[in-house]
């Protein structure tokens, strides 16, 4: 394996050619992916993209500094609120709103990470919980915001050109996707980072050489508090309708699933559970139409569940992941891909 | 006055079941340090089994709810067997993503089998009749439930005090490696936690069941359970359930004073107030973790 021999090495953006190579070849596919595929999978793109920014930002704070949360969603409300209200009440143009949105989140973010300075394992669970399922209950009873009934999304308007279809959107949510996951990449590299990652492995230690523990650990929450809130900001415009119920505990865990499943403590590996979970989400949702799959499952159904719950397999797969992760790879995807790339790295020693 | 005290009641009848769901956390973090969110949901699959004994092979209550009881015991147990005890070094967010992981593979199981419809179980003794005692209208449903929690938690304490098997438990929660070299197979004592605490919480589960019975009614308990517990210290079996009936208690008050739509967040407020005042919560000591 490469040795590294230098700081700069290590925080260098492109570490080999190869690698050139390949963002290069990412870029153009991403370029090219919307004219090449159909308008489902565009849009299929844009929420896959959507969740990769959370979970990214999720993964900051879990995977690198070892602060759980379970109330990501929350942060994701107020971004989608924040930028639907200063749009439709403040009259701020699109990315204005969606940056304010974000710094709303992350101010938020900031004043959860202050409880959090004294909290740890299952009180930190608990204190970040009840922030998420707090703030959508606020939100469900603002009537400014739409209430229970919830709010419609404006016209989408950027730079001066109006933004209709999942194809142009994309070219929205995609390039801000790459910028954030890239800020993600350095940020983990460089002096910030390596405070998180210090701040995870050993608190105390950390404190003792000089690692602001008050600083580093809200600027943890609100970064990561920040993301979600891009994201949501960007999710109210795939959906083009948002309501508090959307933004339940489930889909705190679900943003922690993906995170787990790809692998904490990585920024490549969020990015493919990111992916991976997203893709299987929407795919389970309409199982019973899956070739042979389906209509056995269908026969069970019949026989021994009820037909009408059937979309819950779902819990059950996801469930039945998570828990395989945790015993088998707890490294996630990028443990197994890691493991994998060493092993034909020496093939066939 | 009749109101106050009125609001106090209810809040204590509704935190029993709240108690116990904390109880149950508190046993299994003790012995395992996990916080576990299967807990909901280990008593959510037994109340789902005592109502297919009633509903479609016609047996009475008893049998059904003595049959749920010991499945929860078996469920627990087999959870910890075969599921936690398998993780691999795990730490506390790995072993929280596990009770979450289970937790959503039982809940999905349940809402296969038994959809989204609201049902509730066939019981003797309704949540509509009340009994009055000195003014204060109690449902009995509500007095039954604060009598089994009381007579559950003492046989806990008894069963604590009194018991080889229970004396084991402590010893191994207190100091597992002591307890391995004093003899105590300290595996088989913490299955046996999860065994019980599922019990304890299948109990809470059995007696919210005359209500409502759903896949997703033991979440609010659960919360509302792990609040208490926290609030309590989460270490502390008599802190959970005192942090429990606080819980219950404001969250009525609250209800009935200041905003009746707030009342199911309040809770959570009143949890992070008292973990920024003491982070451990009231009734634990504060444990400095060492480099």
């Amino acid at each position: 394996m490469d040795m590294k021999r230098a700081y700069y090495e290590d925080v260098r953006f492109f570490s080999s050619g190869a690698v050139v190579f390949w963002f290069a070849a990412l870029i153009i596919a991403l370029g090219i992916y919307p004219f090449v595929f159909k308008n489902y999978y565009v849009y299929v793109a844009n929420y896959v993209a959507i969740n990769i920014m959370v979970v990214v930002g999720l993964n900051l704070l879990v995977g690198y500094t070892g602060q759980i949360s379970l109330g990501h969603a929350g942060f994701f409300a107020v971004g989608a609120y924040g930028t639907i209200a200063l749009m439709t009440q403040a009259h701020f143009p699109f990315l204005a709103a969606l940056i304010s949105a974000g710094f709303i989140a992350a101010i938020l973010g900031f004043l959860l990470g202050l409880p959090a300075l004294r909290l740890e394992g299952p009180y930190l669970a608990i204190a970040t919980l009840g922030f998420g399922v707090t703030i959508t209950q606020i939100i469900g009873k603002i009537d400014l915001l739409g209430g229970r009934q919830g709010l419609h999304a404006p016209d989408l308007i950027v730079l001066g050109r109006h933004l209709n279809t999942d194809r142009e959107f994309y070219f929205l949510v995609v390039p801000i996707t790459v910028l954030l996951v890239l800020f993600a990449r350095n940020l983990t590299k460089t002096k910030v980072g390596r405070a998180f990652v210090a701040i995870r492995d050993a608190e105390i230690a950390a404190e003792t050489i000089g690692v602001n523990l008050v600083m580093y650990k809200t600027l943890a929450f609100a970064i990561s508090a920040f993301y979600a809130g891009v994201a949501g900001g960007l999710y109210a415009f795939v959906l083009r309708f948002i309501d508090p119920e959307l933004f339940g505990l489930f889909m705190s865990i679900m943003f922690l699933t993906m995170a787990v499943v790809g692998g904490l403590g990585s920024v490549m590996g969020p990015v493919a559970g990111a992916m991976l979970l997203s893709w299987l989400d929407l795919e389970l949702r309409n199982i019973l139409s899956v070739p042979y799959l389906g209509q056995w499952l269908r026969q069970l159904s019949e026989q021994y569940f009820s037909l009408t719950g059937v979309s819950n397999i779902q819990f059950i797969v996801f469930g039945g992941i998570l828990i395989f992760i945790m015993i088998f790879e707890p490294l996630g995807l990028y443990g197994f891909w890691i493991r994998t790339k060493k092993y034909w790295k020496t093939w066939p020693f | 006055m009749i109101d106050l005290m009125q609001m106090i009641i209810s809040g204590i009848a509704v935190g029993s079941s709240y108690a116990l769901m904390g109880l149950g956390m508190v046993l299994i973090y003790k012995s395992s340090a996990v916080p576990n969110f299967v807990q909901g949901e280990m008593a959510l699959l037994p109340v789902f089994i005592a109502y297919m004994i009633i509903d479609t092979y016609g047996y009475p209550v008893h049998v059904a709810f003595a049959g749920a009881l010991a499945f929860a015991v078996l469920l627990g147990c087999f959870l910890e067997f075969a599921i936690v005890r398998r993780a691999k070094e795990p730490n506390v967010i790995g072993l929280i993503i596990i009770t979450i992981g289970m937790e959503m593979a039982l809940l999905g199981l349940v809402s296969w089998k038994f959809g989204a419809d609201q049902r509730t179980m066939p019981f003797p003794i309704s949540s509509y009749d009340s009994v009055m005692v000195g003014g204060l209208y109690i449902s009995t449903l509500d007095l039954l439930t604060l009598t089994v929690a009381l007579v559950l938690m003492t046989g806990l304490f008894l069963f604590f005090r009194f018991t080889k098997f229970g004396v084991a438990m402590k010893a191994t929660q207190q100091n597992e490696a002591v307890a391995r070299l004093m003899g105590i197979r300290t595996r088989r004592v913490k299955m046996m936690t999860w065994g019980i605490s599922a019990m304890v919480g299948t109990v809470a589960g059995l007696l919210i069941a005359p209500t409502i019975i759903e896949p997703y009614m033991m979440w609010d308990p659960l919360l509302k359970g792990f609040a208490g517990a926290v609030v309590g210290g989460m270490t502390s079996l008599p802190g959970a359930v005192f942090g429990a009936y606080i819980v219950g208690i404001i969250e009525h008050l609250f209800g009935g004073y200041v905003s009746i739509e707030f009342k199911s967040v309040v809770a959570f407020a009143v949890i992070v107030i008292v973990l920024c005042v003491k982070p451990s919560g009231l009734f634990a000591r504060h444990y400095v973790k060492k480099v």
